[in-house]
């Protein structure tokens, strides 16, 4: 009996000693699934090189659910020690409530440009509560074995992109263009978002929807719908049940020939396609001359402030910041691309490709992110239905502007 | 001789009174309490205190029945579910008791094998049950095309899980497929239960086996069907699972498949940028029971009492 008693009371004692033996362990909160084998290979490694005493895990949630479950394990005080930040308001609440820590004092802010900073600061700029770690553009990837089959080139305007997809339709062998509604998150985003600002003139319209100025009810929104809803004639039969990982193995499985996306897909295209292919940017609206390209800040990363490994932290947040994390993260997850100063060489000629509209096109960010996202209903999901709509065919572009604008007048002064 | 307290009843009585009042019934009366609380969700100030509830009586039932941004979805939820349970008692009811009656014959060979395949979508997870019909009725990857097609009706597929006008029909039958054998094994175990005595005696009375049925066993075994009822009643109300699995927290098409358990999930838990709140999650919760609750004393009051049981 004695014995039995000494085995139960060490083995109790062991459980508490496994647990505190990893004193400097971080926990990193994300929603990048995808990138779970660049972190755990590459990155956390090239961190460990340099300070071998931390270990850093990276825990990832499925997409749609990251915002809602972590603000329910910081309630809970369950979250990690780093919380992958998605911009502006959803993350400003978060530091607003106190589960954020102000990053002012963290070394190497230096290295990011103001317009990286501004997505994780409050409104008046006077506490950081994010580490700017990257951005991702939108446009569309194609098929090039296809394109060159068909003897097509690269579309510029709508009227050319809607010209290149009723050739494809006629030639009747792929489906045009690789996007459902099932998911309607990705409909919106690579949608909307997509071709968006050559609609709304960029960072002009973007601010003036925040002013009030314009309306979503203004024509060119109108324009924006009407022209997303004919995108519905060149979808694969029964898209209102297509997914988006469903498109994505369309693309992938070199079935379908436009894929409208973001740079972010780059990433696991390379790994998963077996035929060449690249991007072009946004269609622009015939006889505009400008163009413009969403390249929103995507991802930063905050300090959980009921963190017990604090200091272990802010090492690794000011890692970050190097020029050696910048490279490392440019390459090892193209597509996603570093918001930091330091001149990096990216080596994927997609991402290449991407990055070379920033010369001739504006950038701006995503019109739903930024003061307009905080309110009840919130804007982005309110987009999310009425863009899907839209395209299936249940409401009119007019009635889904009317919408847009009404969810916003609901409770945004400006608006009313 | 005074007769000694009975301690030990206590003592037998204690780990299941407790167990159930610290996770069921606290927690119950907990949701009830919440429900009349509001916090502050947008943390507008930076000492966090924002997680303080304050009282504001009725106030979140006002807003759930008849605030436009919520009471649009509260009806909505509530006449989603009141068609997902009207069919599958239409619908799953009537089959089970089929088979458990085809299943209860005495000339039926390979009782054992059906029984067990019949009930076997019943055990298997929602997840994968979710996962695979996504798969059999995609536009892209699925098997109705090809099989109306083996007939020349290619014309009549229909991207079915998609489509506001069946979406929810469709859910409501893939969940009917799964646990069709829970009402079968049900209604089986209770026909089987029916003395020989009797049915030998309307034999003799000259029924044949649809008068039988009709008129021996079905009378007989109502208890059992109108237990199934409030089962499914009750389960329905409460379904969540099925949904989440195949169409994701949005309920799409545009919210025609939510039920009140995914519109209590994306009130409470939050989705995608809608965050969280408590309060008003515990509104939609207590709610929920209600509803409930008036169904199953609807059940008691109209039904079971006046219910007539036969004593073998």
């Amino acid at each position: 009996m004695r014995k039995f008693i000494s085995i139960t009371l060490i083995s109790i004692s062991s459980i508490f000693l496994f647990n505190t033996a990893y004193a400097g362990k971080l926990v990193i909160e994300s929603w990048r699934n995808d990138d779970a084998d660049a972190w755990n290979n590459a990155i956390i490694p090239a961190f460990n090189a340099k300070y071998p005493d931390i270990e850093v895990i990276f825990q990832t949630t499925i997409p749609v659910q990251y915002a809602g479950s972590m603000n329910a394990k910081l309630e809970g005080g369950t979250a990690g020690d780093l919380i992958t930040c998605i911009p502006f308001d959803q993350s400003l609440k978060l530091f607003n409530r106190g589960w954020l820590d102000s990053l002012n004092s963290l070394g190497g802010l230096d290295n990011y440009p103001q317009v990286a900073k501004d997505a994780w600061s409050t409104d008046d700029g006077s506490d950081l509560f994010c580490v700017p770690m990257a951005s991702v553009s939108h446009g569309f990837m194609y098929n090039k074995e296809i394109f060159a089959e068909l003897g097509l080139s690269i579309p510029k305007t709508e009227s050319e992109f809607f010209a290149t997809l009723d050739k494809i339709k006629d030639d009747g062998n792929y489906t045009p263009l690789a996007i459902g509604t099932a998911d309607t998150w990705a409909t919106a985003i690579m949608g909307w978002q997509n071709v968006g600002p050559n609609y709304w003139a960029g960072e002009k319209g973007r601010k003036a929807i925040i002013t009030g100025d314009e309306k979503f009810t203004d024509q060119h929104y109108v324009d924006l719908l009407t022209s997303l809803q004919r995108w519905s004639n060149y979808m694969a039969d029964g898209y209102q049940t297509q997914t988006y990982p469903d498109s994505q193995n369309l693309f992938t499985l070199g079935m379908a020939a436009i894929y409208p996306t973001g740079s972010w897909e780059i990433f696991t295209f390379s790994q998963n396609a077996d035929f060449e292919f690249s991007a072009f940017p946004p269609y622009t609206q015939d006889g505009q001359a400008d163009c413009y390209i969403d390249d929103h800040t995507d991802i930063g990363i905050g300090l959980n402030s009921a963190s017990t490994n604090k200091e272990e932290a802010k090492i690794f947040l000011e890692w970050l910041t190097s020029a050696e994390f910048a490279e490392i993260f440019a390459n090892e997850v193209p597509g996603f691309f570093p918001l930091h100063t330091h001149s990096i060489n990216v080596n994927d000629p997609v991402a290449k490709e991407f990055i070379s509209w920033k010369d001739t096109c504006d950038t701006t960010i995503r019109n739903s992110s930024h003061i307009v996202g905080r309110g009840e209903p919130n804007l982005d999901g309110v987009i999310y239905e009425v863009v899907s709509s839209v395209i299936n065919g249940t409401m009119t572009p007019e009635e889904g502007a009317a919408k847009t604008e009404a969810s916003l007048a609901n409770w945004y002064e400006p608006h009313q | 001789m005074k007769k000694k307290f009975p301690y030990h009843i206590i003592v037998f009585l204690f780990p299941a009174c407790f167990i159930y009042t610290i996770f069921m019934i606290f927690p119950l009366f907990d949701t009830l309490r919440i429900s009349f609380y509001t916090q502050d969700l947008m943390g507008s100030n930076l000492d966090n205190t924002t997680g303080v509830r304050t009282f504001t009586g009725i106030n979140n039932y006002r807003i759930l029945f008849f605030d436009e941004l919520w009471s649009y979805h509260f009806w909505n939820a509530l006449k989603n579910n009141t068609y997902f349970f009207i069919l599958h008692v239409s619908i799953q009811t009537p089959i089970g008791l089929l088979i458990a009656a085809f299943l209860s014959s005495k000339e039926l060979k390979f009782k054992g094998t059906y029984r067990t395949l019949i009930f076997l979508p019943a055990m298997m997870s929602i997840v994968i049950v979710g996962y695979i019909f996504n798969l059999i009725l995609s536009n892209l990857w699925g098997i109705p095309q090809t099989l109306l097609g083996a007939v020349g009706l290619e014309n009549l597929y229909q991207p079915w899980l998609g489509l506001k006008e069946t979406a929810l029909i469709t859910i409501s039958l893939i969940s009917i497929w799964q646990f069709v054998g829970i009402p079968m094994m049900l209604f089986y175990a209770a026909l089987l239960n029916i003395p020989d005595e009797v049915l030998e005696a309307s034999k003799i009375d000259g029924s044949n086996g649809i008068t039988t049925f009709w008129y021996i066993k079905l009378p007989l075994i109502m208890p059992t069907v109108g237990l199934m009822v409030i089962l499914t009643y009750v389960g329905n109300f409460n379904a969540f699972d099925l949904i989440f699995a195949i169409r994701g927290l949005y309920a799409g098409p545009e919210f025609s498949t939510d039920l009140m358990g995914t519109f209590f999930y994306r009130t409470f838990f939050g989705f995608q940028h809608q965050l969280g709140n408590p309060t008003m999650g515990a509104t939609v919760a207590s709610a929920t029971f209600g509803i409930i609750l008036i169904g199953v004393l609807l059940y008691l009051f109209a039904f079971q009492k006046r219910i007539t049981r036969y004593q073998y």
